[in-house]
């Protein structure tokens, strides 16, 4: 796996909020790497500072101190314009609560991230048959005009992950991706992550069910902004 | 993002909301269809103000008693030559200068009339002159008009509008008939004029025009009579069409000669006179000032309306980038930077504010039709402020959409995409 790119280098990542006259510091020097192909869990109880490393995983934020260098490319420091720019081409988001355009059909949601792309020169009938083929390739061909309200939860998520790969990102990340659903479904997605995971798609993941957590190679677990133990094919590591 | 895409976006986002999008138009709506009907009807009764004042003749210029030098005339009991005009100077602008084609004078009472079982009360008596009818541009229906020897004699004779003529008459021919007037004044029709319509606010075709001396000497109070001996209110001189054209003579020239002869007749100097002389340039130039005021003031009630219409869109666009902050942080997620985020809801505005003046210039167009055929007051829909009330319309999106579009923009994603 060490021939493998890295994708995710994080050194020392600080992030702290000012709450009034109180310093919170959410993430406390943390480092992670994550190599391009992995699948990794990010565990941890609430307030562990995991949604914090997520959203700096994610390119939401920048880190008060400490580096993030994401796929080659120093993002540690960049302005809204780049950080959006990055996380357009570079990132797909899933979310628990499937975030799609509420009365927008599946297609149109699929579509979105395409709209922003400043990189790719698709026509809009190139970015119409990508989404569709992208919809049909998380078995929704026949939902491509669906609003979200009238998509069970499971297809909902199916569409969010159609969205999340529409631009070829490095790092797809998810966010407790199955904790708006029943198990049947939520098995249905973890199996379609793996498959992903299984064509190179590389995935970071955070959940706090160690069930979702065993479909992956690796699991970090952290505590109290700091990372407190890895478990990696099962193995715990220090 | 092509800009296309961004108006691609912005307006797939308004057709969401169809209801809301429509009622966040109807400020502007409203405010672009003021504009353009306050305007339409500020141009109408302008129009209409000058057609009537041309339609009294173009070449007219009025001479009037200065009210303040008359008065003090009175009070010093001075001879009739003494303050304010009198019937004679009439005559002696007719004769002694040169360039009138014509001199009217006009005394007006109201009274009775009664012809047979048949009374009205309160008509207008227009006492006159020989020159009326060409003056004043009234054609002859049937009969004839009363001459200068008829006037000089006191002949009791009368003329009367259309609609007077009906109405005393009816069908049948009035020439050689007798009317009351007054307490027992009885005149002899000669004549009933054509139709003129209404010239102004006067309606001539209710008049009963007779001569003025009949005025003067028979239906004036006689007290007042006595203050006033023929004393006239008004002359009216029609100019020759040659004045000012031959370049010998200008309109200024007859004025001069006018307040020259009545200065002497009077015997009071240019500097403090006893009349006053308007053209009826004077007239039309007061009444453009006067409508052009009423006109920017309906400009400035419609602008505030405008406004109000500005301000609504930019609350609802407050509230829509409230009600929308999720979306705002899934945009945010995928990839839409500040820019893109801010160029959607401005232009969202901005189409707003466009689509609402479109309709606004149709609600305008059809209001100023409607106003016209329900008030019968005229209106003319002018082309200067449909641009303008749809210019002030994008203007006005533009810079209440700013406010709005800049807050979303600036969201933080991660909260935006917490938002629920």
């Amino acid at each position: 796996m060490n021939d493998n790119k890295t994708i995710i280098d994080g050194r020392d990542l600080v992030k702290v909020y000012q709450m009034g006259e109180i310093e919170v510091r959410a993430l406390d020097g943390v480092s992670i790497q994550v190599q391009e192909g992995e699948f990794i869990a990010i565990m941890g109880p609430s307030g562990s500072g995991k949604s914090t490393l997520m959203n700096l995983l994610g390119c939401l934020m920048i880190p008060t101190s400490g580096k993030y260098v994401l796929d080659g490319e120093d993002v540690s420091d960049l302005d809204k314009f780049e950080l959006a720019q990055i996380r357009n081409q570079k990132l797909g988001f899933i979310f628990q609560n499937y975030n799609l355009l509420a009365r927008t059909p599946a297609l149109q949601n699929v579509i979105l991230p395409m709209f922003y792309n400043r990189i790719s020169h698709l026509t809009d009938q190139e970015q119409k048959e990508k989404a569709v083929s992208m919809l049909e390739a998380v078995g929704l061909a026949d939902r491509v005009s669906h609003e979200p309200q009238e998509l069970s939860g499971g297809e909902q998520q199916r569409v969010s992950i159609a969205r999340a790969l529409v631009n070829d990102p490095v790092l797809v990340l998810a966010d407790e991706p199955t904790g708006n659903l029943d198990s049947k479904s939520g098995a249905e997605i973890m199996d379609l992550l793996v498959d992903l995971n299984n064509r190179g798609v590389t995935i970071v993941m955070v959940t706090h069910d160690p069930e979702i957590a065993s479909y992956t190679d690796r699991t970090i677990h952290l505590l109290d902004g700091k990372l407190a133990w890895e478990v990696k094919n099962g193995k715990e590591l220090d | 993002m092509k800009p296309l895409k961004v108006i691609k976006i912005a307006w797939l986002a308004l057709m969401k909301n169809k209801i809301r999008s429509l009622l966040t138009m109807l400020g502007i709506i409203i405010g672009v269809a003021a504009v353009i009907i306050m305007i339409a009807i500020s141009a109408g009764t302008e129009k209409s103000i000058q057609e009537a004042i041309t339609g009294l003749g173009s070449n007219l210029i009025y001479v009037q008693a200065s009210m303040g030098a008359a008065r003090m005339g009175l009070g010093q009991g001075q001879s009739s030559s003494g303050g304010g005009l009198v019937y004679d100077d009439a005559f002696a602008i007719a004769d002694q200068i040169n360039g009138v084609a014509g001199v009217v004078v006009e005394q007006i009472s109201s009274e009775n009339v009664k012809v047979g079982d048949i009374s009205l009360e309160s008509i207008t008596i227009m006492g006159t002159t020989a020159d009326f009818p060409s003056v004043r541009d009234m054609g002859i229906a049937s009969g004839r008009y009363f001459s200068q020897y008829e006037i000089d004699r006191t002949t009791p004779v009368a003329v009367l509008g259309s609609s007077l003529a009906e109405e005393l008459f009816g069908e049948s021919d009035p020439y050689g008939q007798t009317i009351i007037v007054g307490d027992n004044v009885r005149l002899t029709v000669v004549g009933v004029f054509e139709e003129k319509g209404m010239v102004g606010d006067v309606d001539y075709d209710s008049r009963l025009y007779t001569p003025i001396t009949i005025v003067l000497e028979k239906l004036t109070n006689n007290m007042f009579a006595r203050f006033m001996g023929n004393r006239v209110r008004l002359i009216y001189v029609e100019v020759d069409e040659s004045v000012g054209e031959d370049g010998d003579r200008t309109l200024d020239d007859v004025i001069y000669q006018i307040e020259l002869l009545l200065a002497k007749r009077h015997e009071v100097t240019l500097e403090e006179p006893d009349f006053m002389i308007t053209t009826q340039q004077d007239i039309i130039t007061t009444q453009e000032s006067t409508t052009a005021a009423f006109r920017s003031l309906l400009a400035w009630v419609a602008g505030v309306s405008l406004i109000v219409g500005g301000i609504g869109i930019m609350n609802i666009m407050l509230v829509s980038v409230t009600e929308r902050t999720r979306e705002i942080g899934i945009r945010q997620s995928v990839g839409a930077t500040p820019n893109d985020i801010r160029w959607q809801f401005l232009i969202e505005a901005l189409l707003l504010s466009l689509i609402g003046g479109v309709i606004g210039v149709g609600a305008g167009i059809a209001g100023s039709w409607i106003f016209s055929q329900a008030s019968g007051m005229r209106t003319v829909i002018v082309a200067s402020s449909v641009l303008l009330a749809f210019g002030s319309a994008a203007t006005v999106g533009i810079f209440f959409g700013f406010y709005p579009a800049n807050k979303a923009a600036q969201l933080d994603p991660i909260e935006a995409l917490r938002y629920e």
